[in-house]
């Protein structure tokens, strides 16, 4: 009989099965109706939602919506293609010129999706004699960008200038252009790059340094503008990408930089040449959220309170948490059977959070993700931790029975 | 150099082998070890360490056996 073009996922398929005879699906969970930025109806139960990377909370904010609205109304529903060849419309360049003001820089891209603009900008930037020299905990769109370009990929372990150092000396004389890449804040543990010191390895062997400041951006720093900002290294960050999909609250990326040809990824970068380009509704709601961003510092602050008020909960709770805090808490589970039925204890008591296995996180780690946004009131995270409260005790009692 | 470099790979591998299955070159990274794409980083940043090469990503994810890792290993190590 002929091979089932599907046999090659039989490991993925048990895996999945097994993981549904233990309750709900995970990686499946249908919204029933979206009500706010922090709540919905999930299998007919009001669920708070701790796990959505809706950092600011923006997603019906009313001046988003509007402009949204009002877009769809003048331009339509969609560009029917790409810029080359469908043109850019006004929308796209001003867009692009918010970008690059908010980020004080004279260049910036917008992309139609985050994990475009991580292929587009790595592939682009990184030629046939070069090196990329990436971070072993970098996400899946940075592997995959890696994976379009022709240049040669290096790993160096997570968080490790002094290894990317060696990785770089080791380089020496071979090659044309090294680019480092790292995350500003990384989505799986909630941890954050030593930016700094990676800016003095890079200068010391003249790399380039992208920063994919997707989960940073709008959250870290004075101005929202990512880990860069807040640590004060902004000038020597040769790229920065970002995403609309988390605090800007939309599906899109973008990248900026200072380079004065950064504008030729425009004719070179595949990923950028052949997507249709981000919709006018998109366009509208993210230029009214970069707005609102500028307008509202408070959605920082609160966005901080909210998350030093789950993650010192949590941590009382004798929750074993992976990074200190950040928007994104981490819980790690011993094993990946009880992080499962953890994970299905507190979607059935009304809290979604995020299932997080071996094979999308580091070191073999079986997490229950959450990640807060400024949108949470206090109530709802003391509602989150009386429910994280209840399965302490459970995991609790499961323990002194085994 | 390049003729420990299959008895030293073998050696590391039996620390990402945690049931202590009977390995060899055939075994399957993937299938036989259970050492998912991230497990495989580390392994290959190991190896790197080790021997004080580079090896390329490019090539990782068409590595399927040990003996594909070794070839990969010893044909870097061979070049520098």
């Amino acid at each position: 009989m002929a091979i089932d073009i599907f046999d090659k996922y039989a490991s993925i398929e048990d895996r999945h099965r097994a993981l549904l005879g233990i309750g709900g699906d995970p990686f499946g969970v249908k919204v029933d109706r979206i009500i706010s930025a922090t709540e919905a109806l999930i299998d007919g139960r009001h669920t708070i939602l701790v796990g959505t990377n809706n950092y600011l909370g923006l997603t019906f904010q009313p001046e988003c919506v509007a402009a949204a609205k009002a877009a769809l109304d003048t331009d339509g529903t969609g560009t029917t293609g790409s810029r080359i060849a469908n043109g850019t419309y006004d929308r796209h360049t001003s867009l692009e010129a918010a970008f690059a003001r908010f980020f004080n820089r004279q260049k910036a891209i917008v992309f139609t999706t985050g994990y475009q603009a991580n292929l587009a900008t790595i592939c682009g930037l990184a030629g046939p004699d070069d090196f990329i020299l990436a971070d072993a905990d970098s996400h899946a769109s940075i592997w995959d960008g890696t994976r379009l370009s022709p240049a040669e990929t290096v790993v160096f372990r997570h968080n490790d200038p002094e290894h990317l150092d060696r990785r770089l000396t080791r380089l020496e004389g071979k090659g044309q252009c090294k680019l480092v890449i790292v995350e500003g804040l990384y989505s799986m543990l909630g941890d954050t790059a030593p930016l700094a010191e990676f800016v003095e390895v890079k200068k010391k062997h003249g790399a380039w340094l992208m920063v994919d400041e997707a989960h940073s951006f709008g959250v870290y720093g004075a101005h929202g503008r990512g880990v860069a900002e807040a640590q004060g290294v902004e000038e020597d960050v040769d790229f920065i990408v970002g995403t609309f999909s988390k605090s800007l609250g939309a599906s899109g990326g973008f990248a900026v930089a200072n380079h004065p040809k950064f504008d030729l990824l425009r004719l070179a970068s595949r990923p950028y040449m052949f997507s249709a380009s981000p919709s006018p509704a998109t366009m509208a709601s993210v230029a009214e959220a970069l707005h609102q961003i500028e307008l509202r510092p408070e959605l920082r602050t609160r966005i901080w309170a909210n998350a030093e008020q789950l993650h010192s909960g949590l941590a009382a709770l004798g929750f074993h948490l992976s990074a200190p805090l950040s928007p994104i808490i981490a819980i790690r589970m011993p094993d990946e059977a009880t992080a499962v039925m953890a994970w299905n204890r507190l979607i059935e008591s009304g809290v979604y959070v995020n299932l997080a296995l071996p094979g999308g996180t580091p070191n073999g780690a079986c997490l229950l993700r959450c990640s807060v946004s400024a949108a949470h009131e206090p109530a709802q995270i003391a509602t989150v931790l009386g429910r994280f409260a209840a399965l302490a005790s459970e995991l609790d009692s499961r323990r002194q029975a085994a | 150099m390049v003729e420990n470099i299959e008895a030293e790979i073998m050696a590391l591998m039996q620390r990402y082998n945690p049931e202590g299955k009977p390995i060899g070159r055939t075994t399957e990274i993937g299938a036989d070890l259970n050492i998912d794409s991230v497990a495989a980083m580390d392994l290959i940043m190991e190896i790197e360490d080790k021997f004080d090469i580079d090896i390329p990503m490019n090539q990782v994810g068409e590595l399927r056996t040990i003996g594909d890792l070794i070839d990969l290993a010893a044909g870097v190590l061979q070049k520098t």
